[in-house]
C-alpha cells in the first residue's frame, strides 16, 4: 500500500473545521512535492497549476466536493471529484459537486490549461479523500473504544467487524472535525478502486439538456445593462474618433464612449494579450438594441504605429514588438518562402547531418503549411462586471481567473481582496479563454457606467479580434543511402509570429544525423494558445512526412515508426529526448492490433499517425472511403496512453471530440487577411466541420497501465491531421501539404 | 416599439418591443429563457434552434413581428424535467462536452424525429447539418438520435 504525506516540514496541506450545522469541512491545497519524483517536479510549470479544493461531509452523510478547476467541456467537474470520492470511499450517489469560486481564502491558482488539471490534481485529490476517511475512522474508533486500524470503510459507512459496529459517515462527521490530521495516510491499491476507472455521467448533464442557465452569457443581475464594443476593422489600425450623434439617439441606448483596456502606464501581464487596446463601447438596455445601434455608429480609424511593450511573463520580463502596417495573407506567403530558404536557429543537432545530406544517394524534401485559425468557442467572449468604488464582482467564462484578478486589480487600482470572480461553465475554451482582456473591458465599462454590465462579443467581434493560432510552415528533408536506408533527417520550421518546433521530440533521438532549425517573423495579428499549441500543426506535418519516408523506403508506415522507436528506446541518439519510446510504440502497437491493420478491406483507404504531447501518447488509424468523388471518413481508431483513466466514457468523449476537431481544422478551416482585414468573420465564411463530415464511427482504446494520469484535452487533436493527410493520399493518389486540405493552397483564401 | 402577444411554451406573453427583434433575444433578454443560445446570429450554427409549430427554426433570424399567434417551443418547454425521449437519449449517451450547442442540437433532433420517426443516417446528417458542435460530439449526437428514434 502506498502512503502519502499530508504535510511538508511543518506546513500541513489540510485544514479542518466544523461546519456550522454540524459535520466536517476539510480544505486542502496543492502540493507539488507530494509523492512526485524530482524529475516530474522539474517539469511542472509551478505557478500555473496549483489546485485547491475542499470537501464537506454533512450530518446526513451527504458529501459536497468543490471542483476547484474551471470547466470548459473537459469534464473535470465530474472527474476531479471522482478522485476524492474514491479515496473517501463514499457512494458516488451521495456526492454533490459544486464549482468553486475564485478568491476565497481556500482557493488559489485555479486554471484550466495545458491538459494539466487531472495530472496535477491526482495526488492532492487522493490525499484529501484519504485524509477525510482517516479522520472519520479515528472518530469511530474513539466512540467505539477500538483500534483505528481495525475500522474499515465501505460506500459511506464505517464498520468494525469484530464488535459488529456500523455507522454512516454523517454521524461521525462532527467528531471527525476534532481529530488530529494524520501526518501520513494510506492510499488505496489501484485494484481496489470502485469509482476511478468506471464511467460516471457528467454532473451537469441534466442541466445542460434542459437548458438551465449555466454559462456566462446566461448570467444576469438586477439593473444589468448590456455592452458591446466596436474594434478596429483591421489589424494595424487603431481608433481615431467616435461620432455617437446618430447611434446615441437609438432606442434603449444609454451611453457611447471609447475605452482604453489598459492605460499608458499599465504594465502588461502574461495574459493581457489584446490586439485592440482602444475600442468604442455601446451600452444599452437590451442586446438587440445595442446591436442595432452598433450598426449605425460612426467610427474613424487610423494606422497604428509600431509598438514595443514590456510584458511580465510569470516573473520574467519579455519585450514584445508589434510592427506597423496592414498585412495580407499573400505577404505571409512571401514570408514563408523567404524564411524557409534561409538557415534558421539551430535548436538541435546530432551527428553530422550536413555531411550525410551531401553524400546521400537520394533526398526527399517537402513543405507543409497551415493558416491562422480562430478558436471560435461556441459561446462567444463575454463577461459580467459590477464595479463600484468599494468592490468589483465579476462573473463569467475564464480559464485563468487568478491571473486575470491581478490584471483587474492593477487596472482598477483596487485591492485584490475587494475583487470577486465567479467562474461559469464555459461554452468551449480551446485556449481562448486563457486571455481575459474581455474581463478587464467589462470591469472598465461597469466602472464608467456605475452600474452592472454584461459585455457581449458578437460572433463577428469574437472572430475578428485576434488571439489566433499562428500560421506555420515546415520544411522537411530526409536523406537516404544507395540501399534506401534513412541516414539523415532535417526539419526547418517557423511561423508568424512563432515557431511550431519542439526541439527534442521524435524523430529526434531515433536518427543518428539530425538537424532541427526554427525561425519566426513578427506580425501585428495577435496569437494565443490554441488546443495543443505548436503540436496542432507540427504533428500533422511530421507524420505526413514520415509517411513519405516510409513509402520511399518501401516500408509499412506503422512498422517503420516502430523501428525508429525501437532504436530510440534501445540506443537513443542524444540525451534530451522528451518522450518515452516504449510508450510511444505501445499506442502504435495497440492501434495496429485494434484496427486489423494488416488485413484490411480493399475499398478502404487507410492512413496512420502517432504523436506525443502534453504528457500523453496517441496513435490513429483513419479509414476513408470515396463516395461520388467525396472522401468519407468511415472510421477512426484511436489508441491512447494517458496513464490511469479516471472516467472512461467521458475520456472517450473527449478523445472523439479531439479527432473530429482535428479532421475539421485540417480539412476546412482558415483565417485569412487582406490589408489587415480578416476575410472570415462568421460561420458562413469560416468553415467548421459539420455533422455529415465527421467520422461515421470512432473507436477509442486506452492502454491499460498503472501510471499516474496525464492530460487528455489536447493530445488526441494533433496526430489525426497527419492520419487524414495520409489516408487522403491513399484514396486519391495526391499528397496534401497545405491546410485546409479542401483547398490545399498555402494560406488559402 | 410595438405590442405583441407571444405564445411560448404554452404561455402567452405581452411584449412591447422593436418589431425587428429576433425571437432569440426576446427569449433571452425579455423572457429570461436562456436555454436558447446565441452562436452566430446569421442562421449558420443552430445554437438558437426553437420549434415554431413543431418545425425547427433558427430564432436568431426570426423577428417577433413574423411570429403572430404561432406556437413557439424552446428547450425549456420540450419537457418538464428532461424526460423527453431525445433528452433522455442525450443523457444516456452522455453527449455534451462544453454543452453550449446542445439545446440547439436537441431542438433540431426532436423536430426531426417528430417529422420522421425512423430517419436514416443520411436523413439525420441532412437534418442536423445546420447545427455546429465546436467540441465535436457529432458521433454521440447521431447515436443518441438513433436511440431516441427506437424509443
Ligand atoms: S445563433 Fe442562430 S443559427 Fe447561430
Ligand atoms: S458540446 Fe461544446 S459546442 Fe457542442
Amino acid at each position: 500500500m502506498k502512503t502519502i504525506k499530508t504535510s511538508i516540514g511543518r506546513r500541513s496541506f489540510i485544514k479542518r473545521s466544523t461546519l456550522a450545522g454540524g459535520g466536517i469541512m476539510l480544505s486542502f491545497n496543492w502540493l507539488t512535492s507530494c509523492d512526485m519524483s524530482p524529475k516530474q517536479v522539474k517539469a511542472l510549470p509551478k505557478e500555473w497549476f496549483k489546485i485547491n479544493g475542499f470537501l464537506k461531509i454533512g450530518e446526513n452523510g451527504l458529501v459536497t466536493i468543490m471542483s476547484p478547476n474551471p470547466e470548459i467541456g473537459q469534464n473535470v467537474k465530474t472527474s476531479m471529484p471522482m478522485i476524492v470520492a474514491e479515496e473517501l470511499d463514499v457512494d458516488w450517489n451521495d456526492v454533490i459537486v459544486e464549482q468553486a469560486p475564485l478568491n476565497t481564502s481556500l482557493f488559489k491558482r485555479q486554471l484550466a490549461g495545458g491538459s494539466q488539471s487531472i495530472r496535477q490534481g491526482w495526488n492532492s485529490l487522493r490525499m484529501a479523500g484519504a485524509t477525510a476517511r482517516n479522520m472519520l475512522a479515528q472518530a469511530a474508533a474513539q466512540t467505539w473504544g477500538v483500534e483505528v486500524n481495525e475500522i474499515i470503510t465501505q460506500k459511506g459507512y464505517l464498520i468494525h467487524e469484530a464488535s459488529g459496529n456500523k455507522t454512516g459517515f454523517g454521524s461521525m462527521a462532527s467528531l471527525a472535525a476534532e481529530m488530529e490530521i494524520p501526518e501520513e495516510v494510506p492510499l488505496k491499491d489501484l485494484a481496489d478502486f470502485k469509482i476511478i476507472g468506471t464511467s460516471r455521467k457528467n454532473v451537469d448533464g441534466t442541466k445542460i439538456v434542459t437548458g438551465k442557465p449555466l454559462y456566462g452569457l446566461d448570467y444576469s443581475a438586477e439593473n444589468m445593462l448590456i455592452a458591446m464594443l466596436v474594434h478596429p476593422p483591421a489589424f494595424g489600425m487603431q481608433l481615431k474618433s467616435v461620432d455617437a450623434s446618430k447611434a446615441a439617439s437609438m432606442p434603449g441606448v444609454k451611453k457611447i464612449f471609447p475605452i482604453k483596456t489598459h492605460l499608458e502606464d499599465y504594465s502588461l501581464g502574461a495574459l493581457d494579450n489584446d490586439a485592440f487596446n482602444e475600442v468604442a463601447v455601446i451600452v444599452g438596455d437590451s442586446t438587440w438594441e445595442v446591436m442595432k445601434a452598433k450598426e449605425v455608429l460612426k467610427t474613424e480609424w487610423e494606422l497604428a504605429p509600431a509598438k514595443k511593450e514590456e510584458l511580465s511573463f510569470f516573473g520574467r520580463t519579455v519585450t514584445v514588438e508589434t510592427p506597423a502596417g496592414l498585412e495580407s495573407s499573400k505577404d505571409h506567403r512571401q514570408v514563408f518562402d523567404k524564411m524557409s530558404k534561409k538557415k534558421g536557429n539551430v535548436v538541435r543537432k546530432d551527428g553530422d547531418p550536413e555531411k550525410m545530406f551531401k553524400k546521400a544517394a537520394k533526398i526527399i524534401e517537402r513543405t507543409y503549411t497551415c493558416p491562422f485559425l480562430a478558436h471560435n468557442t461556441m459561446e462567444p467572449m463575454n463577461f459580467f462586471a459590477d464595479v463600484t468604488s468599494e468592490r468589483a464582482n465579476l462573473v463569467g467564462p475564464i480559464q485563468t481567473p487568478e491571473i486575470m484578478e491581478e490584471s483587474i486589480s492593477k487596472r482598477l487600482g483596487m485591492d485584490k481582496e475587494k475583487i470577486d470572480i465567479q467562474m461559469t461553465r464555459m461554452g468551449g475554451g480551446f485556449g481562448r479563454r486563457l486571455y481575459g482582456h474581455f474581463m478587464t473591458e467589462a470591469a472598465v465599462i461597469s466602472k464608467e457606467m456605475g452600474q452592472p454590465v454584461k459585455l457581449i462579443y458578437s460572433r463577428e467581434d469574437d472572430m475578428t479580434q485576434g488571439t489566433y493560432r499562428p500560421a506555420y510552415h515546415a520544411l522537411y528533408r530526409a536523406a537516404f543511402d544507395e540501399n534506401n536506408k534513412l541516414i539523415a533527417f532535417h526539419v526547418r520550421a517557423g511561423g508568424i509570429p512563432e515557431s511550431p518546433l519542439v526541439a527534442n521530440r521524435f524523430p529526434a533521438g531515433a536518427v543518428d544525423h539530425y538537424l532541427a532549425e526554427e525561425w519566426s517573423e513578427k506580425s501585428n495579428i495577435t496569437v494565443g494558445a490554441f488546443r495543443a499549441p505548436r503540436s496542432n500543426f507540427i504533428a500533422g506535418a511530421e507524420q505526413a512526412f514520415l509517411d513519405e519516408v516510409a513509402e520511399t523506403m518501401g516500408k509499412d508506415p506503422i512498422d517503420f515508426r516502430l523501428e525508429l522507436l525501437r532504436k530510440a528506446e534501445k540506443n537513443p541518439v542524444g540525451e534530451n529526448n522528451d518522450y518515452e519510446a516504449s510508450r510511444y510504440a505501445g499506442v502504435l502497437e495497440l492501434v495496429k492490433e485494434k484496427s486489423n491493420w494488416t488485413d484490411s478491406d480493399q475499398n478502404v483507404h487507410r492512413g496512420t499517425a502517432a504523436y506525443f504531447c502534453h504528457n500523453s501518447y496517441v496513435a490513429n488509424v483513419l479509414d476513408l472511403e470515396v463516395k461520388n468523388g467525396n472522401p468519407i471518413v468511415k472510421k477512426v481508431y484511436c489508441a491512447i496512453d494517458c496513464g490511469i483513466v479516471v472516467n472512461p466514457d467521458a475520456a472517450t468523449n473527449l478523445a472523439e471530440g479531439g479527432v473530429v476537431d482535428g479532421i475539421g481544422h485540417a480539412m476546412y478551416s482558415a483565417m485569412t487577411f487582406k490589408d489587415g482585414v480578416p476575410e472570415q468573420n462568421n460561420f458562413d465564411t469560416y468553415r467548421l466541420i459539420r455533422h455529415g463530415e465527421a467520422p461515421k464511427e470512432i473507436e477509442v482504446h486506452f492502454l491499460d497501465n498503472q501510471i499516474d494520469p496525464t492530460g487528455l484535452g489536447e493530445p488526441p487533436f494533433p496526430p489525426i491531421m497527419g492520419a487524414m493527410a495520409n489516408a487522403l493520399y491513399k484514396a486519391t493518389g495526391v499528397r496534401h501539404y497545405n491546410q485546409p486540405f479542401i483547398t490545399d493552397k498555402p494560406l488559402a483564401g | 416599439m410595438a405590442q405583441f402577444q407571444l405564445n411560448v411554451n404554452g404561455k402567452t406573453h405581452e411584449l412591447n418591443v422593436d418589431p425587428t427583434t429576433p425571437i432569440l433575444w426576446i427569449l433571452r433578454d425579455h423572457l429570461n429563457l436562456v436555454g436558447t443560445k446565441y452562436g452566430c446570429g446569421i442562421a449558420q450554427c443552430g445554437a438558437c434552434t426553437v420549434h415554431l409549430n413543431g418545425i425547427a427554426v433558427r430564432s436568431c433570424q426570426l423577428p417577433i413581428s413574423s411570429v403572430g399567434s404561432n406556437k413557439l417551443t424552446t428547450i425549456e418547454g420540450l419537457s418538464e424535467n428532461g424526460e423527453h425521449p431525445v433528452q433522455k437519449a442525450w443523457l444516456e449517451h452522455d453527449v455534451p462536452q462544453c454543452g453550449y450547442c446542445q439545446s440547439g442540437q436537441i431542438m433540431s433532433a426532436s423536430a426531426l424525429l417528430e417529422a420522421n420517426a425512423n430517419p436514416t443516417e443520411e436523413e439525420i446528417e441532412a437534418a442536423m447539418h445546420g447545427n455546429i458542435c465546436r467540441c465535436g460530439t457529432y458521433t454521440r449526437i447521431k447515436a443518441a438520435i438513433k436511440t431516441a428514434s427506437n424509443s
